[in-house]
């Protein structure tokens, strides 16, 4: 008497008769005949990248990549000023957590690529905040936070606060609060990012970014 | 020393007019006598603390300067008021009689712009060296411009 197994045998799969996979090979290992108009040598190099198994060829717009480079590297140097500082040093913390945005807080302007202004800014400081900007390598962006950074907030009136960070450097996202809490230095944080990806040509700045303005 | 008894000690003192009862006891000195009446307080009523210096600016009347002296352990306070005068910003300095009276007095020469005849090292203590003015004068406009961040 024949037993039969409880369970029916799932047979092997097969190569052919899996559809993505064929769809896959359809897209990328197999070529036209005519058609294609690159040079010998690039032909040779996608040829040899298609040859190797799991191999593809990205192109893209040399602005994007660099873009896409400088956006997800931001370094903010570390550089509190006034009770600002306190936010910011949550957002760096582990709880909200900057560094999945690849933003590690660094203690050299020379290193960095970020100044987060957080705080008021006395005219007494306003020059050693001009030498610490002039000392970060380009491309470098300002994010100013909270109302003395923008615009000198409850001692716009006093004799001894600079009535907004951007008459010393140029700022690129100004976040509004007093002082805001990490969730919006965060939302300006990524408003940074988008802005940096859209970094037009080498070098110029972009336009005020619209989701800001 | 209660406050009774240095207000009857203060009164003695010449060119000296003590206020009525209050929680300090408040002398009005003339300029002249301000080192000596702070010497007084000091080594008489025993009020060895300086607590602090300050200035008032009463416009068209002239500054006035304010000093507050304590007796820490007798619980005995004495504030000491001069009137400068109009257009006058000279007062004698206390550094001689209370070697704290140093930086209080050049924060008042910081914002007030009063000249402390007699001050061992009088320049500005919390401004930069190159300001222009005294900000808290009421006369200091405060859209003043100072380069190159204002």
């Amino acid at each position: 008497m024949e037993i039969k197994p409880p369970v029916p045998t799932i047979p092997a799969p097969v190569w052919k008769n899996i559809k993505d996979l064929q769809e896959w090979q359809e897209h990328h290992q197999s070529r036209p005949e005519t058609g294609d108009k690159h040079s010998a040598l690039f032909e040779s190099v996608t040829e040899g990248i298609h040859a190797f198994p799991g191999g593809f060829a990205l192109t893209t717009v040399a602005d994007g990549f660099f873009n896409w480079a400088r956006k997800s590297s931001v370094w903010p140097v570390s550089f509190g000023l006034a009770c600002c500082a306190i936010e910011m040093m949550a957002t760096f913390a582990s709880r909200f957590d900057v560094e999945r945005l690849g933003m590690v807080p660094w203690a050299s302007p020379r290193h960095s690529d970020l100044m987060i202004v957080s705080g008021t800014v006395t005219i007494k400081m306003a020059p050693m905040l001009k030498r610490i900007y002039d000392q970060m390598p380009d491309p470098k962006w300002v994010v100013s936070m909270g109302s003395c950074a923008n615009s000198g907030g409850p001692f716009r009136h006093g004799y001894h606060v600079v009535k907004g960070v951007d008459r010393v450097v140029p700022v690129d996202v100004y976040v509004p609060g007093c002082p805001p809490p990490p969730e919006s230095l965060l939302n300006g944080l990524l408003l940074l990012q988008d802005q940096i990806a859209h970094f037009r040509t080498t070098g110029t700045r972009a336009d005020a970014n619209a989701k800001v303005d | 020393m209660t406050g009774e008894r240095a207000r009857e000690l203060l009164a003695k003192v010449a060119g000296v007019t003590v206020a009525d009862a209050s929680a300090p006891v408040v002398a009005h000195v003339a300029p002249e006598l301000w080192v000596e009446v702070a010497r007084f307080a000091k080594e008489t009523l025993g009020c060895t603390f300086f607590s602090f210096l300050t200035a008032v600016d009463w416009k068209a009347d002239g500054l006035e300067v304010i000093a507050w002296v304590d007796d820490l352990d007798g619980r005995l306070s004495v504030e000491l008021r001069t009137r400068l005068g109009a257009g006058n910003t000279a007062c004698p300095s206390l550094v001689p009689v209370f070697r704290g009276a140093n930086w209080m007095e050049r924060e008042a020469y910081d914002m007030f712009g009063v000249q402390f005849v007699g001050h061992p090292d009088l320049r500005r203590i919390l401004l930069a060296d190159d300001w222009e003015g005294h900000p808290l004068l009421k006369s200091y406009a405060v859209d003043t411009p100072h380069p190159p961040y204002r």
